[in-house]
């Protein structure tokens, strides 16, 4: 599988990533490095500690890194869950964490297929 | 040490971070901080090294708010640029960023560019910025420099017109700064006045006598007294230097030719009035003016002229405080008094010298500019080297280092001392910090603190010791510190540097050094000073008890040595002592106080005899073929004998007592025994009738009844 088709796999923006990162080398160099990211597990953590704050702060990453990285779909879905979390838990934020979750997985399966090459 | 210019990057992603380091590394030096913490500490650490800080805004302990506060309240923010990198777009967040000083605000997701292009505008921006200041900076020395120089040769010139040494005007411009210095320091109506007026009042008051200039040379350097006619024209001179100062330069609003002017014109006024030229009065004349008049009169007493001899110090000081030389401010008399010996000191050493020293300091600055370096560059570069000199030290001595910054408090750990303590090697509020607290407890820290800040900047050093605990273990440590002072009037407190040194195996030891030679080796009891030691401390701390005293010898035991060897009667002692130890309840004390001879101290609530006699029941028994038996004098405190050589010596005697009564047995000592005791033929029955206790298996056998091969 090239870059190109786990970024679409993925459902992100190989193009944007390009132009933004200036090459496939680093752009790939970073996608990779995602895989051993911590953040998608302290969300996880610290959800369930309802450490809400903690939470907030991690999806805040998650979201920082996708968007960097041109990882939309993660990043749509995790940005809509920072800024449920902003002010605490509330209702609305279980059916977000239930999309990150996929989302993440989908994007990880993408890229463990691409590391496996 | 690399060349490189340093950025700083913070944000609570390792992966955000790396990305970063990735855009910029191959043109700048990477640092990362992954949280505000970390951030404030290498803030603090490397300040302007420091070209460009790249700070994310949400991040765990301290966000990047907190950061630009804390780089607000510091100053830091005014030298240290800072790129905002967020996701958080929303204008308010923006806008508090920029409110908060930084220079620039990027949003993710970034292009790599762009973050290039902006790091490399904020730098070259600021080091702009910062050559201006240094260029201003060495401008500014140099016009200083320029302007005192011109004083010098238009003061010189006046003085060696009135055929004086040139010493005149360097000693009054001394003795003005140390009389304002200390006026300034006691007396609150001045305590305003800033070190930049200090040093304008010291040059200018190098000019007083300017108006001389004016003067005939006869009347100048008449030897002997002047007429009347010729003192009125002496007195112009202060009116004429006034009037050269008001017409040298249109410059009249600098502060330099006013105060030049106010002190021309009126160092010859008096505090009464009597002065001249204007008569002015107290607090009419300006300060400064006065100071130097008082200067002025005192090195005119102590310097040789052509119509006079020169005074010591002492009486010069009277005369101006006698009123002998006019009336002068008493504030200024008592300020002349305290610093009488400071003047008289100054004086007598190498004033030129002195003078010197400030030239030299100048010729420092001077060197530096034809290096092409400002001072304050080389002063980093210096403070560069010095660090990584102390990075290779602290890597190789594997000790516990510590750094203590009190604003903010920090306190900052060796890599190696960080990693034996389980700690960050950053951090910050170690009050707080429940971490170090488990380590070294609240109330050490507050000791240590303490010690410090009681420390004096001519004796900084403190050592302390406590146990710490870590790794699940408490050890005692010793913390050797040095407080940093910041030298100034009154000395500020800058922090500590120290060490703190595993003192466990070392202090033990000596502990065990310190039971050695408290206790007999062969038997492991207390020697006999021990033991006395002990007995006095117990007599001492608790004399309304009741207590025995009592000597134990064995019987017979040369013959047992002789007889089967010494090794045999060193196996003897020690299964006595052994048999002692056993005996002995908490609080009684056991000694060897020499060869066969045995101490022993206890407490007893009712009587003496039923414990003495089990302890000398416990004794008896056979080691091979040779049979224990032991004598035993004993003393009790009940008869309100507390002294310890006094209780010792009845010990003996009864015991000596029990010997004659034919061993194997104890023997209490009494008064009627002392009686008794010089009377030799009577004391051996009187004891084994009243005092003596022979229990009864011996009884059988009375008589010395030495072990024998055969038996």
């Amino acid at each position: 599988m090239t870059l190109e088709e786990t970024y679409a796999a993925l459902e992100g923006s190989y193009a944007d990533a390009i132009s933004r990162l200036r090459s496939e080398k680093l752009v790939r160099k970073f996608a990779l490095k995602f895989l051993n990211d911590d953040s998608y597990q302290l969300l996880q953590d610290s959800l369930a500690k309802q450490d809400y704050a903690e939470a907030f702060r991690a999806a805040h990453t998650i979201k920082g890194v996708c968007q960097n990285l041109a990882f939309d779909k993660l990043g749509n879905s995790s940005e809509k869950l920072t800024e449920s979390l902003r002010g605490g838990w509330s209702e609305a934020a279980a059916p977000l964490v239930s999309q990150v979750t996929a989302d993440y997985q989908q994007t990880i399966a993408a890229l463990q297929k691409l590391d496996a090459e | 040490m690399s060349n490189k210019q340093k950025i700083l990057i913070v944000d609570d992603s390792e992966m955000n971070r790396s990305i970063l380091a990735d855009i910029l590394a191959d043109k700048y030096e990477i640092m990362e901080a992954e949280n505000g913490v970390q951030a404030v500490a290498t803030i603090q650490k490397y300040g302007t090294e420091i070209s460009v800080v790249l700070l994310d805004m949400v991040m765990p302990k301290m966000d990047g708010f907190g950061v630009l506060e804390m780089m607000n309240q510091h100053n830091w923010i005014d030298e240290v640029p800072v790129i905002m990198i967020s996701s958080e777009s929303a204008s308010s967040y923006v806008e508090r960023a920029y409110d908060m000083g930084v220079t620039d605000f990027i949003s993710r997701p970034f292009d790599a560019l762009i973050v290039r292009r902006r790091v490399i505008n904020t730098i070259l921006l600021y080091a702009k910025q910062k050559k201006l200041t240094s260029l201003l900076a060495d401008q500014l020395l140099q016009k200083e420099q320029r302007s005192n120089l011109m004083v010098d040769i238009l003061s010189h010139i006046v003085e060696f017109r009135n055929g004086e040494s040139g010493m005149h005007v360097i000693h009054v411009r001394l003795l003005t700064e140390l009389l304002l210095n200390h006026l300034i320091h006691s007396n609150e109506r001045y305590s305003k006045m800033t070190r930049a007026d200090q040093d304008m009042i010291g040059m200018a008051s190098a000019l007083h006598d300017i108006g001389k200039i004016s003067i005939d040379e006869k009347i100048l350097n008449k030897p002997g007294r002047l007429t009347d006619e010729e003192f009125a024209i002496m007195k112009t001179h202060s009116l004429i230097g006034a009037q050269m100062l008001a017409e040298a330069t249109p410059n009249q609003d600098d502060e330099l030719i006013q105060t030049a002017y106010d002190i021309c014109r009126w160092h010859h006024e008096r505090w009464d009035g009597s002065g001249y030229p204007d008569g002015l009065k107290g607090d009419e004349i300006p300060i400064a003016a006065q100071i130097v008049s008082m200067a002025d009169v005192y090195d005119a007493l102590t310097s040789e002229r052509v119509y006079k001899k020169a005074f010591p110090h002492d009486t010069a000081i009277e005369m101006i405080c006698a009123g002998q030389c006019g009336a002068f401010n008493p504030e200024l008399i008592n300020c002349l008094l305290e610093t009488s010996e400071t003047i008289r000191r100054t004086l007598a050493s190498d004033v030129v010298a002195l003078n010197h020293k400030r030239a030299s300091q100048n010729a420092v600055a001077e060197m530096l500019r034809n290096n092409e370096t400002s001072a304050s560059e080389r002063t980093l570069r210096l403070l560069e080297k010095e660090r990584e000199k102390y990075k290779f030290f602290a890597a190789l001595t594997k000790e516990i280092q510590v750094e203590f910054n009190p604003d903010p408090a920090t306190l900052t750990l060796s890599p190696w001392g960080a990693q034996k303590l389980g700690l960050d090697e950053i951090i910050m509020n170690p009050q707080d910090n429940e971490q170090v607290m488990a380590i070294i407890g609240q109330e050490n820290w507050q000791k240590l603190v303490d010690m410090l800040k009681k420390s004096t900047p001519e004796e900084p050093m403190i050592k302390f010791e406590c146990k710490l605990f870590y790794n699940g273990e408490l050890r005692w440590h010793q913390i050797i510190a040095r407080a940093i002072w910041q030298q100034e009037e009154e000395p500020v407190f800058q922090g500590a540097i120290g060490k703190v040194i595993d003192i466990h195996d070392s202090k033990q030891r000596l502990a065990e050094l310190e039971r050695k030679a408290n206790h007999d080796s062969l038997t492991g009891l207390l020697n006999h000073a021990s033991a006395k030691k002990h007995i006095v401390e117990t007599l001492e701390g608790h004399p309304h008890d009741k207590y025995a005293l009592s000597i134990i010898d064995l019987d017979h035991f040369k013959m047992a040595n002789d007889t089967y060897g010494h090794s045999f009667g060193d196996e003897v002692l020690k299964i006595q002592a052994q048999k002692l130890k056993e005996s002995m309840r908490a609080g009684d004390i056991a000694a060897r106080i020499g060869g066969d001879e045995f101490l022993i101290f206890l407490r007893y609530t009712e009587e003496a005899e039923p414990i003495i006699k089990r302890i000398f029941n416990t004794l008896l028994g056979r080691h091979g073929d040779f049979e224990f038996s032991v004598s035993m004098g004993v003393v009790q405190t009940e008869s309100g004998e507390h002294n310890y050589d006094v209780l010792f010596n009845h010990a003996d005697q009864a015991l000596y007592a029990a010997k004659r009564s034919g061993r194997g047995r104890y023997c209490f000592y009494s008064d009627k025994l002392t009686n008794t005791i010089c009377d030799n033929g009577a004391c051996k029955s009187y004891i084994t009738e009243i005092e003596s206790n022979n229990p009864d298996h011996l009884q059988q056998d009375p008589q010395d009844n030495p072990p024998t091969e055969d038996k």
